[in-house]
């Protein structure tokens, strides 16, 4: 007993100062969840990949018989990229997080690092992308779990239909980040039953574990806003001089690398005002997505049922009307009627809890194809959430103390991680 | 030929897509039976007293032209345009495009130094002219650039009229040259114009010589410029362009 005690301290100090020595040796500079989810891994931090790969972009007809209504003339194909390895390799596929497309930054930058690391990659956008809601999307109301992950599934095998006459893989690989994350756990959920990939692992990076929670969040993100999204126009005016500031002061600022990182140093922005922009941000992607739905299904959302916009159609009023309205209005004014008209067994309570990751717990939990990467202060976690990750993934689960939402996904340490996940 | 003549006649076939693209002028929704209250009805968001962005604040009476040029130059691009530039990247090494682009920014230093003048701009007109006697000289003829310590501006003659307070007139979507207002159209033409007279000046081409330096350029500037029509992503794109097109050149103004 006597020796017991001082072995229990000893051993409870030996963790306690590892631990707190492995939360010091992540060196991702930035503490403040705003600041990384905004500004990003400054160009020092970030890992190093090649600046060119041989990324290509393609078109496909996911449904003949899809009728693409006349304002939205040009999305009537799906976009995607590639990148083929000359040899037989493993390949990989990524999905966008929320409105963002197969060659958006995060989407390119993991491009490059796992073709560098000799995946054949496959890029796709998110189904919450007007590209994607337009032509891939089964309902064309996207933002639904296990319909998203078979609009993904079929769009993965019409790729795959196309490039194995080209290439030979040795095994198929899934990951996704924000909502590109949480669509992964769904895909891969999905090919259990399907078999068509068997993939050998699946990463999910910074996912939300409750859809619902994660959009009330973001949508509140916008109260910021000072006067609220009423006075955006003031709101615009003020960002814009700012910009202005810093444009004049540095005449030789460029847009590109390390753009916002300047910008960020210059102005020194609050907190507050870092959370209006990410919540900006996040109301483009829904406005885009709900907008773009509603001219596909006519379902009268904000565009009057049968008023048709043509090609050259200025959608006036409408546009201001979009940006007043949130995720969360979306959800229940459009995303739950539209689903309950077709199954009228759906509840509200039932279909929040469906667009969750608790939703498939129990399968997540045996999953051990399926590891998580996440950060502790993400932004689109409701207090508490984060501890879902540990409890059901377990090991799995790789936790960085700080990067807010996404920030740190350039970082070199992330990277690695991201590539040796699918590596070993 | 006179000089108005050959500008005339090199201006005939955008006369000529100006008019087609007046045609389909209408920008109305149409109607398709009776029309139902939707769950959120303008009139019912949208407050009197509130001022929304786009309508408040720029003019855009030639909508109908400017969204079927911009459609017209989506597949311009897609269909000729891009191809060429990726053919022309093809087959170009890369330090010789590289060689290409500084000659022609070399060349566009020259627009520079005129409008800096115009705006008598003391400083940006020195750094110009440093810039591009060095980079003609040391730099032969601006394949090399040896300025880049010098800073780089980039003034135009829709700046120079912005400076001495010409307003920016209505948005203009122009045929293959893209977003632009009226003033800074007319900018365009009279920069090209000038860097015609000088290279007349200067050098002792044919027609089809001039014609041949002008295609590179505009292939070297598109190789250049990051922008893909309809690939923002957003279904409001012609009027999220039309408001960073205007904001950008806004900016540019005041620098």
């Amino acid at each position: 007993m006597i020796i017991r005690i001082p072995l229990v301290l000893l051993a409870a100090w030996w963790f306690a100062t590892t631990a707190w020595a492995a939360s010091e040796s992540y060196g991702f500079p930035f503490d403040d969840a705003f600041v990384a989810t905004v500004v990003g891994t400054p160009e020092e931090y970030r890992a190093d990949l090649p600046e060119k790969i041989p990324l290509k972009q393609a078109r496909l007809t996911v449904f003949e018989d899809r009728v693409v209504p006349d304002y939205l003339w040009y999305e009537g194909d799906l976009r995607y990229s590639y990148a083929l390895q000359r040899r037989a390799a493993p390949l990989v596929f990524l999905i966008a997080g929320t409105g963002a497309s197969h060659i958006g930054a995060k989407n390119q930058m993991m491009a490059r690092a796992f073709y560098q690391a000799g995946f054949h990659v496959v890029s796709l956008s998110s189904p919450t992308l007007p590209n994607f809601v337009v032509s891939a999307s089964k309902t064309s109301v996207t933002g639904h779990a296990v319909h998203d992950a078979e609009d993904l599934y079929r769009v993965m095998e019409l790729v795959w239909a196309q490039l194995k006459k080209r290439i030979e893989v040795t095994d198929f690989f899934v990951t996704g980040y924000s909502l590109g994350g949480f669509n992964t756990a769904f895909v891969t959920w999905l090919d259990e039953k399907r078999q068509v990939f068997n993939f050998k692992k699946a990463l999910l990076i910074n996912p939300p574990v409750s859809l619902y929670n994660s959009i009330s969040l973001l949508d509140r993100m916008l109260e910021n806003i000072p006067g609220g999204i009423d006075n955006f126009n003031a709101y615009y005016n003020s960002i814009v001089a700012k910009f202005s500031e810093v444009y004049r002061r540095a005449d030789r600022l460029e847009f590109g690398e390390d753009f916002l990182y300047k910008v960020y140093e210059a102005l020194q922005p609050k907190d507050e005002e870092l959370a209006a922009l990410i919540g900006l941000s996040f109301r483009f992607s829904s406005a885009h997505l709900v907008f773009t739905s509603d001219v596909m299904t006519d379902f009268g959302y904000v565009k009057p049922k049968n008023v048709r916009l043509t090609r050259n159609s200025s959608p006036g009023e409408l546009i201001p009307v979009t940006f007043r309205l949130g995720f969360t209005d979306y959800f229940h004014e459009y995303f739950f009627p539209y689903y309950r008209a077709q199954d009228s067994s759906i509840t509200r309570d039932g279909i929040v809890e469906e667009m969750s990751l608790t939703h498939i717990e129990d399968y997540l939990r045996s999953a051990e194809k399926i590891e998580v990467m996440h950060n502790v202060d993400d932004l689109i976690l409701e207090t508490g959430e984060i501890d879902f990750f540990p409890r059901v993934f377990g090991d799995r689960a790789k936790l960085y103390p700080r990067g807010g939402h996404c920030g740190n996904m350039e970082y070199r340490d992330n990277v690695a991680h991201m590539v040796n996940v699918f590596r070993q | 030929m006179t000089t108005i003549s050959r500008i005339v006649s090199r201006l005939r076939p955008f006369a000529l897509i100006a008019a087609l693209g007046l045609a389909g002028c209408s920008t109305a929704p149409v109607q398709k039976g009776e029309i139902v209250e939707p769950a959120f009805a303008a009139d019912r968001i949208l407050q009197e007293d509130v001022v929304y962005q786009a309508e408040a604040t720029i003019s855009d009476p030639w909508q109908g032209f400017n969204r079927t040029m911009y459609r017209f130059n989506y597949h311009f691009d897609r269909y000729l345009f891009l191809p060429v530039v990726r053919g022309y990247q093809w087959i170009t090494p890369d330090i010789v495009e590289t060689g290409i682009h500084n000659f022609f920014r070399n060349l566009g230093d020259v627009t520079t130094l005129i409008n800096s003048i115009l705006q008598l701009n003391l400083e940006k007109t020195m750094n110009t002219t440093t810039r591009l006697a060095l980079n003609s000289t040391v730099g032969l003829l601006g394949f090399i650039e040896i300025a880049s310590d010098v800073p780089r501006s980039d003034e135009d003659f829709g700046q120079t009229l912005g400076y001495w307070g010409v307003g920016t007139g209505p948005y203009l979507v122009l045929p293959i040259l893209g977003p632009s207002s009226l003033r800074d159209g007319v900018g365009q033409g009279v920069d090209w114009y000038a860097r015609s007279v000088i290279r007349d000046e200067l050098t002792d081409f044919e027609t089809w010589q001039d014609l041949a330096i002008d295609l590179l350029w505009s292939i070297d500037i598109r190789a250049n410029t990051a922008f893909r029509y309809y690939e923002t992503g957003s279904p409001f794109e012609y009027e999220l362009v039309r408001m960073l097109y205007t904001t950008k050149r806004q900016l540019d103004v005041e620098r």
